[in-house]
């Protein structure tokens, strides 16, 4: 990465031969690298051709692909995609040496450029190849690689793309071949009909998972994202419930036999942490799938819930008014008092922990505002990244750099939709969905 | 056509003739306008449904309707207040003395908390509402409680106008002949 930091760097770097500028995640000193953090200050500039046409049948398809890799790339903020208006270059032969010559003029600070190509059979299925290119110092970054499958699956092709050029420049895995758990929601706001739908991490390919028969709440994926774990009012109460995604049977969850709710897989997938209700009381237990056995983790007489394993499964965080408040704790995944990480002004809920172990992102509610934000596990470095008349229930990107969450408005009219953040507190965006959308829930990344 | 025009001119005629001062058709009694029957408990009158007439005192439309079947709470609050308090007190006296039914206390939050917390918060208050009842001798088995969080707001502005009616706990009563 030879970015320059400060403005009195600039003349000196223009003396020197190729000055580097050390990053802590660059495997070379010798490569395009930075960081998500540089990056996102920064975005790096990224040149991407057409993927060449194999054959004449490809070509629509070559245009789809790289239209959707290059939405992918910039979307996330980290990227800056250069205008093909301005390309001196062409790409015709994905196999040719690049001219670098071509494509070095077209920006004067490190340029990343992906070429592909683009190759379907008459029995339905699709080659895409790319390779990815430092300009400047003229060499391959990582090496080329290809993806088949069935025409059908050309947007999770070029996801796969889009995750391995993420992967490649800023050294941390991507997110873009994931999907993304919902709550659909139609009708009056005094009357909302609830379905768990689920789609693409950019909104494609929305299916229905349930009908609307039934109130439905915050669905999370099985650690595998083969089931969904929910709950519903089918029975009349709130209990939880799991779907297989595949087959779209929904069974209920522990023959619980009392309200619960605020279910979540734990990271091995062996064990599921919810509330139950017992009385006016609301405490946290766990429950062990294969055994069906139940162990109490809370046991104070205030609210306890919103329960979120730590990745390795040692720890959980949770939120509870014990203290007059909502507020955030820590506890060992064996239960026991906990330790309160939440400090700041206002209320704290919904808790999740970051899949790379580091945060723990929240709902803060002060002063009448809604707030996502982010700590450190121990409560430390409090970041809130949004503010809105109501945004609630933040969930991890699989790389945990991005976050969503769903935002409702205000009012008579007033309804949720979906969101996605950076944890820098950039980028931020709105999800498209076909009818309001809450409570959505993100996949690890699909394998 | 012309003559049926006609004949229904005066049949207005008629019958506005008869709407002054004079019960012609019995409404209120056929017997010289006796009103006996119709004073109701206290000399208040009965109280009528939505389609006009009077409701039965055994009926769930009437303990909704007058005993009150609502009560209503502070903002991140569970406990009653008096005026809770005073409703659910009419609650109990009609409740034993319409044995039979099943009970639903259904509790309800308004918008301005989070989803998992909110359902908390109503089960604290449905169980409050319960808890009562039962001190005043209602048997627990024929009480439960839903808590629905805000998943199911009554008025939908977002100011405190609207908030304070949501904050609500509703006792539902089903199964009474009189339904």
């Amino acid at each position: 990465m030879r970015q320059v930091l400060a403005a009195g760097l600039m003349a000196l770097a223009w003396l020197l031969p190729a000055p580097v500028l050390a990053q802590v995640n660059c495997p070379d000193e010798n490569t395009i690298c930075g960081t998500i953090d540089s990056f996102s200050v920064k975005p790096l500039p990224l040149a991407a051709p057409i993927f060449v046409a194999e054959n004449p049948g490809a070509a629509d398809l070559a245009q789809q692909l790289t239209d959707l890799v290059v939405a992918d790339l910039g979307g996330s903020g980290l990227f800056r995609h250069l205008d093909p208006a301005g390309y001196i270059g062409q790409i015709t032969n994905f196999d040719a040496p690049v001219r670098f010559t071509d494509w070095s003029p077209i920006s004067d600070e490190s340029l990343a450029l992906l070429t592909g190509s683009v190759a379907t059979t008459s029995d339905g299925r699709v080659v895409v190849k790319f390779r990815l290119w430092d300009v400047e110092l003229q060499r391959e970054l990582g090496a080329g690689q290809q993806f088949a499958g069935p025409v059908g699956t050309w947007r999770r092709m070029a996801h796969k793309v889009s995750d391995q050029v993420y992967s490649r420049l800023t050294g941390e895995a991507g997110y873009f071949d994931s999907r993304i758990v919902f709550v659909s929601e139609t009708g009056p706001k005094s009357d909302r009909k609830k379905r768990i739908a689920v789609m693409d991490q950019d909104g494609a390919r929305v299916t229905y998972l349930t009908d609307d028969s039934t109130l439905v709440l915050a669905p999370r994926w099985s650690p595998d994202d083969r089931n969904v774990i929910y709950t519903s009012y089918a029975s009349g109460q709130p209990e939880v419930r799991v779907l297989d995604v595949q087959t779209l049977e929904t069974r209920a969850f522990g023959n619980i036999g009392q309200v619960a709710f605020a279910p979540r897989f734990s990271p091995d997938g062996q064990r599921v942490v919810l509330s139950l209700n017992e009385g006016a009381n609301t405490d946290i237990y766990v429950i062990d799938i294969a055994s069906g056995q139940r162990q109490r983790l809370t046991s104070s007489p205030a609210i306890e819930t919103a329960p979120s394993f730590s990745p390795d499964g040692s720890q959980i965080v949770f939120e509870s008014d014990r203290s007059g408040s909502q507020q955030l704790y820590v506890m060992p995944a064996t239960g026991g008092e906990g330790t309160r990480i939440s400090f700041g002004n206002g209320k704290y809920g919904t808790p999740v922990w970051s899949p790379r172990g580091d945060l723990i992102a929240f709902t803060k509610i002060n002063a009448g505002r809604f707030h996502i934000g982010v700590m450190r596990t121990d409560g430390s470095n409090e970041r809130l990244l949004t503010a809105s008349f109501l945004d609630e229930a933040p969930s991890w990107a699989p790389n945990g750099r991005v976050l969503t969450f769903f935002r409702e408005t205000a009012g008579e009219g007033g309804a949720p939709s979906l969101w996605t953040v950076d944890i820098t507190g950039r980028n931020l965006k709105r999800l498209p969905t076909p009818s309001f959308a809450s409570d959505p829930g993100w996949s690890g990344l699909l394998p | 056509m012309r003559l049926s025009h006609i004949l229904l001119l005066g049949v207005v005629l008629l019958a506005s003739a008869c709407s002054r001062g004079e019960d012609a058709g019995g409404l209120f009694g056929g017997s010289g306008g006796s009103l006996d029957d119709n004073f109701g408990p206290g000399g208040a009158g009965s109280v009528l449904g939505p389609d006009g007439r009077p409701l039965n005192p055994a009926s769930p439309a009437y303990f909704a309707q007058v005993i009150g079947d609502r009560v209503l709470f502070p903002v991140d609050q569970h406990q009653l207040t008096a005026e809770a308090r005073t409703t659910l007190d009419g609650q109990s006296t009609w409740l034993l003395q319409n044995p039979g039914g099943q009970i639903t206390i259904e509790g309800h939050a308004d918008e301005q908390g989070t989803r998992d917390y909110n359902i908390a918060l109503s089960n604290r208050r449905a169980a409050a509402v319960r808890d009562y009842l039962v001190a005043k001798g209602l048997p627990d088995a024929r009480l439960s409680i839903i808590p629905f969080g805000k998943e199911r707001p009554l008025e939908v502005c977002s100011n405190e106008s609207c908030y304070q009616k949501n904050r609500r706990a509703v006792t539902v009563v089903t199964g009474f002949p009189g339904a």
